[in-house]
């Protein structure tokens, strides 16, 4: 299965299915992040938060209570499960799992990444004002922030020398994943480590406006081959 | 002891229009639809509200929570970390109908958690460099007066300074409650609750069962009863 048959949101999810480990705590952002889930390997067991308020986000239940029952809901409000060994807590808990360093990795879509290693994910002013939601504290607070998105928008480029949208964070970005790369920041600068297959670093180059190293162990990226 | 039971009827005479009302819950899930229908009856309007998110305003996706007060033009300020499943909120965010202060929702926890426990603020890292640095904010520091936000670096870190969140009011939803108010929440309905019983000035919750005082294990409680001046039983 190369990258071409595969939607450019499978293949990105199926490429950070790779970087998680066993054990690891993980918040999952809304959209894309979340498929990340659907292709960890066998032997990768995630304790999943969900920053409503709880450890151990599991399978949603076959039969779920109807709106206006008492119910377990995640981030976005729809019904789900929770694992054994799940627990739950108030919100100054969850945000204190994040801000406080104790998730190993969240997973966040991207707007805009640029070479401080700033992210802009929250808004488009005059368009979509969603608010920023738990999205700041993820991005401060976790050891390895994530960003999970598709490399250009319709042809504008998003891995930019200086976000020109609302930032999120300043900062904070360690990995960027596309359906074309995976960089990496090592002391604050820029490293492109992982090309997909048949992509050459020019053509890389050609849709990154930022300035980025070129890792001397530059490799092709792998990916979860999970139910392919 | 005086009962802390509250006829849903009687909400409405905690109510007085421009108010600050907290209300409890998390896309919905954890607010108490009786009361935010009670408050609604009572016709109380111009109110600041202060919660997590404003919920759906599409039924079919999810309750609608405190959207009912704003659907109905009830709120004149919001104070939240998101509204983005909310459309109407939205629309009165952009016609300037409602005015919104968003602050990121782990900010929003810490600042009731600060006046819930008698801090002056708290220094987040979340937010420094964001716009939400900028936004308006009256705070006196050493006798100087500013306008926003203030950012302060300690021991070579910078940090925003977050201001407690006060309010007249928090209305919640439990689980169940002891007839002292001792709470006990369901999974995720727990969420911004606790914190908002610890910081408003009087507070009410609703809860889904009453039981008599000893039967909930006091290594199972989640909010200490005398935080909680009035119980809404049951239907």
């Amino acid at each position: 299965m190369t990258r071409k048959e595969l939607s450019a949101k499978e293949f990105i999810a199926r490429r950070i299915a790779l970087e998680l480990k066993d054990g690891d705590v993980v918040n999952l952002g809304i959209g894309l992040p979340t498929l990340v889930a659907n292709y960890l390997p066998k032997n990768v067991h995630l304790i999943l938060q969900s920053e409503n308020g709880f450890l151990g986000i599991g399978p949603v239940p076959k039969e779920t209570p109807p709106i206006g029952a008492p119910r377990l809901v995640n981030a976005g409000g729809a019904p789900c499960g929770i694992i054994p060994g799940g627990s739950t807590f108030d919100t100054s808990i969850s945000f204190a799992l994040m801000r406080g360093g104790h998730l190993d990795a969240c997973v966040l879509g991207g707007l805009q990444v640029d070479e401080n290693a700033d992210l802009a994910n929250w808004m488009v002013p005059g368009k979509n004002v969603p608010g920023m939601g738990g999205a700041m504290d993820l991005a401060v607070g976790a050891k390895n922030v994530i960003v999970a998105m598709e490399h250009t928008n319709r042809g504008e480029q998003k891995i930019l020398k200086k976000c020109n949208l609302p930032l999120t964070a300043k900062g904070r970005v360690s990995t960027i994943v596309t359906e074309l790369a995976l960089f990496r920041f090592h002391d604050g600068k820029l490293v492109l480590e992982e090309h997909a297959s048949g992509v050459t670093v020019e053509e890389i180059r050609a849709g990154t406006e930022a300035a980025f190293i070129v890792s001397d162990k530059l490799k092709e990226m792998e990916i979860s081959q999970v139910g392919l | 002891m005086k009962s802390k039971r509250l006829e849903i009827e009687q909400v409405a005479s905690f109510l007085r229009d421009g108010m600050t009302i907290m209300y409890g819950g998390f896309m919905g899930n954890g607010t108490s639809p009786r009361i935010m229908q009670a408050i609604l009856d009572s016709g109380v309007k111009d109110l600041t509200v202060i919660g997590d998110d404003a919920a759906f305003s599409d039924a079919t996706k999810g309750p609608e929570g405190i959207g009912l007060l704003i659907r109905n033009k009830r709120v004149k300020k919001l104070i939240t970390g998101h509204i983005g499943l909310n459309k109407e909120a939205q629309r009165q965010m952009i016609t300037g109908e409602m005015e919104i202060e968003l602050c990121p929702i782990g900010s929003i926890a810490e600042r009731l958690r600060a006046k819930g426990s008698g801090l002056g603020g708290v220094l987040t890292p979340t937010g420094v460099g964001t716009s939400v640095a900028e936004e308006k904010q009256a705070v006196s520091i050493d006798g100087k007066q500013f306008d926003t936000k203030q950012t302060l670096n300690i021991n070579g870190k910078d940090y925003l300074l977050e201001l407690p969140l006060s309010a007249d009011l928090a209305v919640l939803e439990a689980h169940k409650a002891d007839k002292m108010g001792n709470l006990v929440y369901y999974r995720s309905m727990r969420n911004h609750n606790p914190l908002m019983a610890l910081a408003a000035d009087t507070v009410i919750v609703e809860a889904h069962e009453v039981v008599e005082i000893g039967d909930i294990d006091p290594d199972h409680v989640m909010t200490p009863g005398i935080l909680v001046d009035y119980i809404v039983y049951p239907w």
